[in-house]
């Protein structure tokens, strides 16, 4: 083992959290910092070459390459966990910027009473209506102290958007950054539908701009292009903000912080409830200690929860006792939404990864539950994302019988650009029986455990998808839909169908060390000089997309460290 | 080594096809120059290759509603994927041990691609492609449960939309058939107009749009 020069601050992870504690630490401080990035550096200059569907969409050349580390995933602790061989209903990202160079673009704020999803359920419904088996805690934040810090994600990325669309948004103390996208026609049809039937539909937050923005930091970006490459692509005008168009620019000035990539980082080093550094291994196969003062792990949400486990840093968690607090809490959105048929072409080629349409009436806690079998919402979004040609190919209506030969062919053809979905992405609430840990079996190409995921949908989203797939389905008549597909209803968790990449928990946040990892400013209860950003750090699973919260949340624990921590180092809470 | 072998594809059938396409209007495709090409194969024998592209061209067949997989070149795609790293599992995690799981689980073979491929072609027999059509879909028909099938169907479709630098969708008249004009830079003049008409600019393929040839995942060496 090659023990390097010490830092004051070393970063394992070189996408959006990671990054921009890299870039606040480095522009209001002189400490050095390393970042210890996985993968490849990318720029800009490399996404021309990479529209195509194929070897990004199908092969998924961006993402985490599954044959050197994977996970394992099972429904229930009595069954046997099997690798996740290629992946399927989420999508690990790896290399500079992360998974934040192939996102959509979509950054709603999360709705107030998310953040209290405990206290105000029970508030309103009573303890009875907790589902069987439930973890949910309130998050030990609450929005008005993260809404300063979500304007802030948002004037840093240039937010298209509209403020005061959304009456369930919560109080705004500024409007967005840049005005809402262009919409194409599917959206736009929905628009008018929801409206229509007395729903209040609002233009998706996006990162991808509408305009040409500069940000505080005199970053320019330019205005989308509505080429319909987005998601599992990187954006190759620098109009979808990325961490490598929004933060890498001002890193690369900043004589402080160097980014090293081709590290992999496998253990965080701790002895008394101290860090002294992490190990990881070069791009040379190397093992190497880098000692630092202070370590943050920012790496794709499940990792985090895999080097804590790794590192032995916190308790396990033991789904038998409930006690415990690492790796509990694992939630995915629950995914659903119906197909749509018409009669004229929607042109649907087009588009942008938020160019959507959404509507919250149905999200969270804004309609009243008492007569439902239950609790919390989802929102229901037309997207216009660009269709291509083989993902979208065969989206037919449920009376086509075929799925090959002639028939199926004159009629997949017919319908190609006359068939869409509307999405309805739900609230996953935590469970008991929902968690991570290390799997006993399988190992990575390093010779680790692999982390093991078990996670199955419970009644609760079940009945959740059914309404929404109604509500979605009268929305879509309205649209002038002639046929409407309604999904299968939602069964067991399916590792092989995409979802979303909204995989969160496992190093949750709360207000008690006895039920939570980190304390509310992301700072590991138990190794003080520990901090673990990301979407792990959710304590349950809000219907809307992550990343803008995981910004604030960076943005909130960078200004903790500055001002606070490093004149007195010691616990946050 | 490997002797070479060659599969002779026709573009003949090509020259001014009528398509029906989305919007119920004929349109001319453009026309592939009249002429027989012999592709160097990568992975597949002359016989597999020859079975795999009649069995895709059931699949995906050219009739009256435009020209299919034969046309597209959906073989030169499906034996240059199994030729490249895709083929040979490069990006898949093979630790054993293999255990059979249950579907939400996926795929848990320890059979990579060539592998199904190689044995799927065995399914269907010699002298699958001078079947007749009927008999060649009561073969495939037999087969539709297996993971060869699915792979099969998955690839067919791959084949005829992909981008033309994969070998498939030969003249972008996959993309023609369907109306998908390929990566273009721009639609931010287009997004929010032509509602409820079809808009349908020539299909461009990625070499097209950016003035030079770009090097698919498939061809990069280890």
């Amino acid at each position: 083992m090659k023990t390097l020069p010490r830092v004051d601050v070393a970063i394992a992870g070189g996408g959006w959290s990671g990054l921009l504690l890299a870039r606040e630490l480095g522009a209001r401080t002189s400490l050095s910092i390393a970042v210890l990035e996985r993968g490849a550096p990318r720029t800009t200059a490399d996404y021309a070459e990479g529209m195509d569907e194929v070897d990004y969409a199908i092969r998924l050349r961006m993402m985490q390459d599954a044959s050197k580390d994977t996970l394992t995933f099972r429904h229930t602790s009595k069954d046997r966990a099997l690798p996740v061989r290629q992946f399927g209903s989420f999508l690990p990202g790896d290399g500079l910027g992360g998974a934040g160079e192939h996102w959509n673009g979509e950054t709603p704020r999360l709705l107030p009473d998310v953040f209290e999803v405990y206290s105000r359920t029970v508030a309103r419904y009573g303890k009875k209506r907790l589902p069987a088996d439930h973890s949910i805690q309130d998050w030990g934040v609450t929005y008005a102290e993260i809404e300063p810090y979500y304007n802030r994600a948002e004037t840093l990325l240039g937010i298209s958007g509209r403020g005061g669309r959304n009456p369930f948004e919560g109080l705004r103390s500024a409007g967005y950054p840049t005005p809402p996208m262009k919409l194409g026609h599917f959206p736009a049809l929905f628009v008018e539908a929801s409206r229509a039937l007395g729903y209040e539909p609002f233009p998706m937050p996006s990162a991808n701009l509408s305009t040409t923005y500069k940000n505080p930091d005199g970053i320019v970006r330019p205005a989308c292009e509505y080429c319909g490459y987005c998601e599992r692509f990187g954006c190759m005008v620098g109009a979808k903000a990325q961490p490598t168009n929004v933060l890498m620019p001002v890193i690369a000035r900043q004589s402080n912080v160097s980014v090293r990539t081709g590290a992999t980082v496998r253990r965080v080093v701790h002895k008394d409830g101290r860090a002294s550094g992490v190990t990881y291994i070069d791009t040379d196969g190397q093992e190497c200690f880098q000692p630092a003062d202070l370590v943050a792990l920012a790496s794709w949400t499940m990792n985090n929860t895999r080097l804590l486990l790794l590192s032995k840093a916190g308790q396990p968690y033991n789904p038998a006792t409930g006690k415990g607090q690492v790796g509990r809490n694992l939630t995915h959105q629950a995914p659903g939404g119906v197909v749509l048929f018409f009669d004229y072409p929607l042109n649907l080629f087009m588009g942008s990864g938020a160019n959507a349409a959404t509507i919250a009436d149905f999200d969270g806690d804004n309609f009243d539950h008492s007569s439902l079998h239950f609790l919390r919402g989802a929102h229901i979004t037309a997207p216009a994302v660009g269709h291509r040609p083989v993902g979208n190919f065969g989206l037919l209506p449920p009376a086509t019988a075929t799925t090959w030969g002639s028939q199926w062919k004159k009629a997949a053809i017919d319908f190609f650009d006359r068939s869409a979905a509307l999405a309805t992405n739900g609230e996953h609430l935590a469970y008991r029986t929902n968690y991570l840990d290390l799997d006993p079996v399988y190992r990575d190409s390093a010779g680790d455990p692999l982390l093991r995921m078990t996670i199955d949908w419970n009644d609760n989203e079940r009945n959740m998808m059914a309404f929404m797939s109604a509500r979605a389905a009268e929305i879509g008549r309205a649209m002038g839909a002639s046929e409407v597909a309604m999904p299968r209803p939602l069964k067991r968790y399916d590792v092989t169908a995409y979802k979303t990449s909204h995989v969160q928990g496992g190093t949750i946040m709360g207000a008690s060390p006895e039920s939570s990892v980190l304390n509310p400013w992301l700072q590991h209860w138990k190794v003080e000089n520990l901090f673990v950003l990301g979407a792990s750090a959710f304590p349950h699973n809000a219907s809307g997309n992550p990343t803008l919260t995981i910004l604030a949340l960076t943005l909130r624990t960078a200004d903790a460290i500055v001002d606070r921590y490093l004149k007195r180092p010691g616990s946050l809470a | 080594m490997r002797r070479r072998h060659f599969i002779t594809i026709s573009g003949a059938s090509l020259g001014g096809v009528l398509v029906y396409g989305f919007d119920r209007k004929p349109t001319v495709l453009h026309a592939q120059p009249e002429q027989k090409i012999r592709v160097p194969l990568r992975f597949f024998t002359t016989p597999e290759a020859l079975i795999v592209a009649a069995a895709t061209a059931r699949i995906f067949p050219s009739d009256e509603t435009g020209p299919g997989a034969n046309e597209a070149g959906v073989v030169i795609y499906i034996d240059r994927q199994l030729a490249g790293p895709y083929g040979r599992d490069r990006y898949r995690y093979t630790q054993p041990p293999f255990e059979a799981g249950v579907p939400e689980q996926g795929y848990q073979g320890r059979a990579n691609p060539r592998q199904i491929y190689r044995n799927g072609v065995k399914l269907l027999g010699d002298g699958f492609d001078n079947l007749k059509p009927d008999a060649q879909d009561a073969a495939l028909r037999k087969i539709e449960g297996t993971t060869f099938f699915r792979l099969l169907r998955q690839h067919t479709i791959e084949g005829m939309f992909c981008d033309p630098m994969h070998g498939g969708n030969a003249g972008t008249i996959g993309w023609q058939l369907i109306g998908f004009p390929g990566p273009y830079m721009s639609w931010a003049d287009d997004i929010d107009k032509h509602y409820g008409k079809a808009f349908r600019p020539k299909p461009k393929s990625l070499e097209e749009v950016l003035g030079h040839p770009v090097k698919p995942w498939e061809e990069e060496s280890e």
